[in-house]
């Protein structure tokens, strides 16, 4: 049996425009939709462009939209006898399903780093209790597929900074010796206001990180606090929860 | 073909555990620093490194300390671990784990607050600090946080093809921009080449797909001796089913955590094999338990064996092995909180690699430093679980120290423009559209190697690998592919074959002359650990061609054999 797997194609240094290219390929028990592009791409055509490392779905490297949705191809079986496979379109174009996400790096630095209380010496202690809201956020592979089906980041007209950076802050506001608290500039600097909290990016989230739901929510009603109520905050402070 | 030029005192090439923490090391010193990798920050094969760190902190068994670790680490290498790096990585290991706290890692916690640890095949005590199976992933977001704040120079998507030495010291290296398509000329003082190891020459293995031994090519190249490249390791469980996930890691903390392996029969087979440590001997053991198992016909359907974990309960395995879970239900639909797992041995790290001065990580050439999996020296002839890790943290810290030291005291050297042109010309000239597809010859080598270089070896089987592995390279020169240099996969595979092919050869030549079994390194037919190899395999290039010798283990001082229990031979 075959599958049918159509692939988009287009080198923006050649090519006016894209355009899906239909490929024939052996189908095996338990093909991952990566399985098919790569067979593509060792046999059929080697210039194809595909970017992947651990085809285990633990890197993030293979991000795409498969049939229009946002998944990693290493993590998505083949169900049926033809597949669409896309490059992320929230992304610009290296080449076929290849995008350049830089940007993120760019962002990732703008996020002020862990900074420890001056108070910790010895041997840290945390409870494991407090450290596991932070750990849920860790869990990110950094696939970028949140940053692709939100719909503020696909317009490119706002400085919202994207769900994967957002909880990228909240794990470190939320790590328990941290000193910091990254909700306001999140609100005036990295245009959290433009999220309307549709949760889309939870949904396709591989890792299955609540990111609307334990990080969104959570800064932006900090960052309300802190804009608006500083007196609740202060008592926040003294109570030691941040 | 035009070029960009770069320059920097140190050009680190990796970005996975050992590169950036080589790079952090270099920068804080003082020495301006390029990290180049071939795949994008944040995504290099450590992600993948799940159960955890190995470092005696002793905050679970109050009783552990370094020379325990010590002893765990020398023993279970088959006694071919260098004592000075052993003592080095055990004493120094818990320091780096403190320091990535430091840096903001949040490990999993015991009752009293601090680091937790959990058990792991061979260590005598619970010693491997984690984040629940996903302590790669916070080793390189935390390093990868730290470098993204630093003023350093990250080059990712780069594959390195060359390093460029001049009159015995290193010059530069040139890379290929895959995103970009561009050639790219690094000059540097130092160099560290920390890019990991070679899985992939193998059909089934649990690594990614950047570890094709390009480092240990390179330094091959280059004119540096590999060490020990007949130690492979073969983890005891990689996925058997369904076929995409076949090798796909199943992590040694669901043994450690209490998991049981069982055969068709449903015996567990591990107390025949191994009465005392059971499921937690080490790896080379649990190996060809399983492997043995598998051929004399009690594997499963899937050519595997049992793995179960069901009875530690649903909650415990949800927070103690929520990757695991994960992996099993997306890969193969399979509860494993309800279900057992099937598995079966997986080429899983290379012992072997750079030989390098145990004290400062140095190679053979001056102002080249190697470190992390693609060096050889602290694993000998098997790696403890956990002490990779440790391995790539303890010893990029000190390449980053040496290599800035180096680079304080050197001076840019020129690199010869006809090099350049000549490099630049061995890679452009697999564009060519007549030339043979690489793929399925890459796929020869690794099924050779799978078939001959396995768990069981002999002197037929090798041989036998040999010719084809010669007749595979001397294919290779006709090989080539279409299209541009940019992000052209087909390119990449015409590379990483060449190196590919260099290192199989390396790695059986090395592998027919150790008559004898020890460690990860079994033949059948010289089953028997022999007292005349106690000592590493060298592979020098002698004019393009590989060139074995012989050196002895250097002898433990006294303060330190008094830790270890004498080696015994039957
Ligand atoms: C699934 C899995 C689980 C593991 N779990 C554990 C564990 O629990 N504990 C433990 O101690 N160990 C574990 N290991 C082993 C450990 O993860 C690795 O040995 C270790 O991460 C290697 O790190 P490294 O920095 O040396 O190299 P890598 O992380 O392999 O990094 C190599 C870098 O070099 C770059 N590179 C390679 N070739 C080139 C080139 N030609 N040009 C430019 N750049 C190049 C790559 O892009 C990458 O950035 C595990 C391994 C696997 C596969
Ligand atoms: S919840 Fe916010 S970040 Fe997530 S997809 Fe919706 S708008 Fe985007
Ligand atoms: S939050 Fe989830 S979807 Fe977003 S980058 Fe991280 S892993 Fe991917
Ligand atoms: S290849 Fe790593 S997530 Fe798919």
């Amino acid at each position: 049996m075959n599958v049918c797997i159509k692939i988009f194609r287009h080198d923006p240094a050649s090519d006016e425009q894209g355009r899906f290219v239909e490929y024939d390929v052996p189908f095996e028990e338990g093909m991952s939709v990566l399985d098919a592009v790569n067979y593509v791409s060792n046999y059929i055509d080697t210039s194809l462009s595909v970017r992947w490392n651990c085809k285990a779905a633990r890197c993030g490297s293979c991000a795409a939209e498969i049939d229009n949705i946002p998944k990693l191809m290493c993590k998505t079986k083949i169900t049926s006898d033809s597949v669409t496979v896309g490059p992320m379109r929230a992304f610009p174009l290296v080449k076929d399903l290849v995008t350049d996400i830089t940007s993120n790096y760019d962002k990732l630095r703008s996020i002020k780093p862990f900074t420890p209380g001056k108070a910790q010496s010895g041997v840290w202690r945390m409870n494991e209790d407090d450290v596991v809201r932070s750990q849920e956020f860790r869990k990110c592979i950094e696939c970028y597929l949140c940053m692709d089906v939100c719909h503020v980041m696909r317009l490119h007209n706002t400085n919202y900074v994207g769900p994967r950076h957002v909880i990228k802050a909240a794990s470190i506001d939320m790590h328990p010796l941290d000193s910091l608290d990254r909700s306001v500039e999140l609100k005036e600097k990295h245009g959290l206001g433009y999220c309307n909290v549709t949760k889309c990016c939870q949904d396709v989230c591989p890792e299955k990180i609540q990111i609307t739901d334990n990080a969104i929510i959570p800064e932006k009603e900090r960052a309300a606090d802190a804009i608006y109520d500083p007196i609740i905050r202060l008592i926040r402070k003294i109570r030691g929860v941040k | 073909m035009d070029y960009e030029r770069v320059e920097s005192d140190v050009l680190v090439l990796g970005a996975g555990g050992a590169g950036l923490r080589a790079a952090l090391e270099a920068r804080e010193r003082g020495a301006s620093v390029i990290v180049v990798s071939k795949s994008l920050l944040g995504k290099a094969h450590t992600v993948m490194a799940e159960g955890g760190i190995a470092a005696s902190v002793a905050n679970v068994d109050s009783k552990d300390n370094w020379k325990v670790h010590f002893s765990d680490t020398i023993v279970e290498g088959a006694y071919l671990g260098d004592w000075e790096m052993v003592e080095m990585l055990v004493k120094e290991a818990p320091e780096r784990v403190y320091e990535l706290e430091r840096f903001g890692a949040l490990f999993d916690r015991t009752p009293d607050g601090k680091i937790m640890q959990r058990a792991f095949g061979a260590h005598t005590y619970r010693r491997l600090c984690h984040v629940g199976d996903k302590t790669g992933l916070e080793i390189i977001r935390t390093l990868e946080d730290r470098i993204l704040h630093m003023d350093v120079k990250v080059m990712d998507e780069v594959v390195v093809t060359k390093i460029f030495t001049e009159k015995g010291s290193v010059s530069g290296a040139l890379g290929l921009s895959i995103r970009e398509g561009k050639f790219i000329v690094f000059s540097c003082k130092s160099l560290i080449i920390a890019t990991g190891g070679a899985g992939r020459l193998f059909l089934v293995t649990s690594n990614s797909w950047e570890t094709n031994g390009d480092g240990m090519s390179l330094a091959y190249m280059a004119g540096i001796p590999l060490q020990d490249m007949e130690m492979v390791q073969f983890h005891p469980t990689g996925m058997v089913h369904p076929s995409d996930a076949k090798g796909i890691l199943v992590t040694e903390s669901v043994r450690g955590e209490g998991g049981i392996l069982l055969n068709s029969k449903g015996e567990r087979f591990m107390l025949k094999y191994s009465p005392e440590r059971k499921e937690l001997d080490a790896r080379d053991v649990v190996a060809r338990a399983i492997h043995k198992e598998i051929t004399e016909g009690r594997g499963t359907k899937h050519g595997g064996v049992y793995l179960d974990i069901s009875h530690m309960g649903r909650a415990f395995i949800l927070k103690k092995l929520p990757g695991m879970y994960d992996q099993f239900m997306s890969f193969a639909g399979i509860d494993i909180t309800k279900d057992m797992m099937e598995v079966a041995p997986t080429v899983h790290y290379f012992m072997g690699g750079i030989k390098v001065d145990p004290s400062t990580s140095a190679t053979s050439v001056d102002g080249i430093f190697a470190s992390g999996e693609v060096a050889a020296g602290v694993h000998g002839a098997n790696r403890l679980g956990g002490n990779s890790l440790a391995d790539i943290l303890v010893f990029g810290k000190r390449a980053g120290k040496y290599a800035a030291e180096y680079a304080h005291k050197a001076a840019h050297k020129t690199i010869n423009n006809s090099d350049i042109i000549d490099s630049i010309g061995d890679v452009t000239k697999y564009l060519n559209q007549k030339g043979e597809n690489p793929n399925p010859l890459m796929d020869r080598l690794r099924k050779e190697m799978s078939t001959h270089m396995g768990i069981i070896r002999d002197e037929d089987g090798l041989k036998t690998a040999l010719h084809n592995i010669r007749e595979i390279r001397s294919k290779a020169a006709y090989i080539g592919v279409s299209g541009t240099p940019k992000f052209n996969q087909g390119l990449i595979s015409c590379i990483e074959l060449a190196n590919m092919s260099v290192l199989a050869e390396c790695m059986v030549l090395s592998a027919l002359e150790r008559k004898e079994s020890r460690g990860a390194h079994t033949r059948s037919d010289y089953p028997s650990k022999s007292r005349a190899f106690k000592g590493h395999m060298i592979c020098g290039n002698k004019n393009g061609k590989p060139v074995l010798s012989f050196e002895p283990v250097r002898p433990m001082p006294a303060r330190l054999a008094r830790l270890v229990k004498e080696e015994v031979y039957v």
